[in-house]
């Protein structure tokens, strides 16, 4: 098995007196849904090559809370933010790592007021990062000449104002990146956020993410990038809704790089 | 005799500004039925957002074509206002264009103001174009049938209308100069009124005095009477657009409050000291409400965001619900906040100061469970609104007392929450099972 993800645990690294650079949170997408685990598994394919230090909490770590809160329930959310925060404060965590700006969001805005303070980043600033560090290198030829949109993540873009790092990963890929009509401060949502993730959508004329995949098909593009496991599955959804599965990929950044550099 | 008009004009200044300060009390007041917030942080930060975003108009500019025209009629409503002050004194003291006296300045001032007075037309007129006969889409929701469309398009014909006595005004003016007419010293340029004037030549002398003081009467009895519509109306945004980007939110859109409340039941309920067989303290007060329901749950800045929405619509044209059909309008959400408020103020005015139940409030019976569900919290609708208004927090905050004090979550999102309490996951997945995807190929 030369391709074994290591994938250390804090518990693992404590009982061995080390403290990893840094805490990748899987978040809940990320350890159990099929299609969000690739995410996870390419980012850490992208840790393993360039070397980081890191660590998960594993079975330690449970749902932020940011799906409960965002559907009214402030109770729910307090009580799984206390009880990660034990967690988090208990192995002494300075900086968090993740893959879901949901979790990004939370655990850097909504963490800190109940004493959960952390230097936290998404998965894309964290990947530029170790770039411009010369920690990886990317070499674009798969991606050469490919037309790439990328579909701003509500809680990474508006929510954060962080717009830049997933562009500029993408252009080191040699790609051309195109912009659908609602970008950055004004993209559209995929329709999962606020928890409609997890319910059907009231009635109207369609559906959010149908709405959203038409823009990025007037782009034209081989790839939507997406930088959010939720994202990942409304655009894929909306693909395969518009029967074009066989000529546009629905991939996150982190996938682009770890198929760039054969991982 | 003489000092008749100077008398009337007296009164009737006072009456319209004592008529408006009254309104500017109740506004306050209602504003205060909120709950307290602090937003004594960040002071520079928030000046810094006043001046940039209401004063300077940077977001308004997003969309460059109402953006544009919109500058227009603002910086027509504000400069025109140093004509409105000369009016006053000149109707208080009985002069005649008192600030005459500047000479040069003063014919440029006129100047500008006339030239201004025919942008803000111009803009006006392409406005009403926008809202009667281009059908943009943001001005045909639900929410805009009736009054709205209609006090829309009154505000515009009010401008209108104040703008062609200012310019007839002052070509009656003109004209009276250039006969030498008594108390009508040569003041002033006229680079639009002249050519009006010249539909008023060989009209004598007193016909011309009953014009121009007919359109200096009508001009303030106007401006006056626009003050006081304001607080009837949407416009109040002139105005409430300054303290609003003042008191604007400051920290990242995505971050929401931690309600304290909850914070220190949750302390209580994690504190292994605490004694969970002890009799509750018979003193302690009611248990705060959870979220909100009506607007007295809601906090002043919130209130303060309804007054200030001049449903220009922007939020609910960015809103992906609303775009693709659903029943959401952040617009509608701020209509109703404000016009549930003003119903609540006339039951205080008519119970001598205190509010009695009405059996209504704004859920339900002007916000629906369906509205409040269809938001993906996505925050377009804080982005697209160029006064810093938060209709999110809104819905976040019923959404709230939706879950925390009736239960009344879809089904589907009971489920996600109790996975998440049983199992750590909005799905029914094992904790234990976190990490077999570090062993699955």
């Amino acid at each position: 098995m030369e391709n074994e993800l290591k994938v250390p645990t804090m518990a693992e690294l404590t009982a061995a007196g080390q403290q990893p650079e840094v805490l990748f949170w899987v978040g809940c997408a990320g350890s159990f849904d099929d299609r969000a685990k690739k995410i996870t598994k390419a980012f850490v394919k992208i840790l393993n090559k360039a070397k980081v230090s890191f660590a998960v909490l594993g079975t330690e770590e449970s749902c932020t809370g940011d799906p409960a809160k965002r559907s009214g329930n402030e109770f729910l959310f307090q009580m799984q933010a206390v009880t990660n925060i034990e967690v988090l404060n208990a192995y002494e965590v300075k900086k968090v790592v993740t893959a879901c700006p949901h979790c990004f969001n939370t655990l850097k805005n909504e963490y800190p007021g109940l004493g959960g303070k952390y230097e936290v980043v998404h998965h894309t600033q964290f990947l530029k990062q170790l770039l411009e560090e010369g920690r990886i290198t990317m070499e674009g030829g798969r991606f050469k000449g490919k037309k790439i949109t990328f579909h701003d993540p509500c809680y990474l873009g508006r929510a954060n104002n962080v717009y830049e790092a997933p562009r500029e990963l993408i252009q080191k890929l040699d790609a051309e990146l195109v912009e659908m009509k609602n970008c950055k401060k004004k993209g559209l949502c995929c329709g999962a956020g606020g928890a409609q993730m997890f319910k059907e959508p009231e009635k109207g004329d369609k559906d959010i993410n149908i709405e959203r995949t038409e823009q990025a098909l007037e782009t034209k593009p081989d790839i939507i990038a997406a930088g959010c496991p939720f994202c990942n599955t409304m655009m894929t959804d909306g693909i395969k809704n518009k029967e074009k599965e066989s000529e546009v990929a629905v991939l996150d950044i982190a996938e682009l790089i770890a198929k760039a550099e054969d991982l | 005799m003489d000092y008749i008009p100077n008398i009337v004009f007296a009164i009737v200044l006072f009456l319209g500004i004592g008529y408006f300060a009254r309104n500017v009390k109740k506004l306050s007041r209602n504003i205060k039925l909120g709950k307290d917030v602090d937003t004594s942080d960040n002071k520079s930060q928030r000046w810094n957002n006043m001046v940039r975003i209401a004063l300077g108009q940077t977001k308004m500019v997003v969309r460059p074509i109402p953006g544009i025209l919109h500058i227009i009629v603002y910086l027509g409503f504000i400069i025109i206002n140093i004509e409105v002050l000369e009016i006053i004194i000149d109707g208080l003291l009985g002069t005649h264009r008192v600030f005459s006296f500047m000479g040069g300045f003063y014919s440029f001032l006129i100047a500008s103001f006339e030239v201004l007075a025919v942008m803000v037309i111009v803009a006006v007129v392409l406005f009403w174009i926008r809202r009667n006969l281009i059908k943009l889409k943001r001005f045909l929701n639900p929410e805009m049938k009736g009054w709205p469309k209609k006090d829309g398009n009154l505000i515009l014909y009010i401008e209108l209308v104040l703008m062609l006595l200012f310019l007839t005004m002052n070509a009656a003016d003109f004209q009276l100069q250039q006969m030498d007419a008594a108390n009508y010293t040569k003041a002033g340029a006229f680079p639009v009124s002249q050519y009006i004037a010249t539909f008023f030549q060989g009209l004598p002398i007193s016909t011309l005095i009953l014009i121009e003081r007919t359109a200096w009467w009508a001009h303030i009895l106007g401006i006056l009477m626009f003050l006081n519509y304001l607080y009837y109306s949407k416009h109040l945004h002139i105005l409430l657009a300054f303290p609003n980007t003042y008191y604007g939110k400051l920290r990242p859109k995505g971050q929401l409050d931690n309600l304290e409340a909850v914070t220190k039941e949750v302390q209580l309920m994690m504190d292994p000291s605490a004694d969970p067989f002890a009799a509750a303290d018979e003193n302690a007060p009611e248990p705060e409400k959870f979220g909100a329901s009506d607007v007295m749950d809601l906090k002043w800045v919130q209130l303060m965001n309804a007054y200030t929405c001049t449903e220009c619509g922007r939020c609910t044209s960015e809103c992906p619900a609303n775009i693709t059909g659903k029943q959401l309008s952040p617009r509608k959400i701020m209509m109703d906040t404000r016009d549930r408020l003003e119903e609540v103020g006339k039951n205080i005015d008519a119970n001598k100061g205190v509010f009695v139940p009405d059996g209504k409030q704004l859920l339900g019976d002007y916000i629906s469970h369906e509205e409040l569900w269809a938001c993906t919290s996505c925050n377009a609708c804080v982005e697209a609104c160029p006064v810093s208004i938060d209709p999110l927090s809104i819905i976040m905050d019923m959404r709230q007392y939706l879950v925390m004090e009736q239960s009344a979550a879809p089904s589907d999102l009971n489920n996600m929450m109790g996975n998440i309490e049983n199992n750590g996951a909005p799905w029914p997945f094992n904790q234990m099972d976190r990490l077999n995807w570090s062993k699955e190929a």
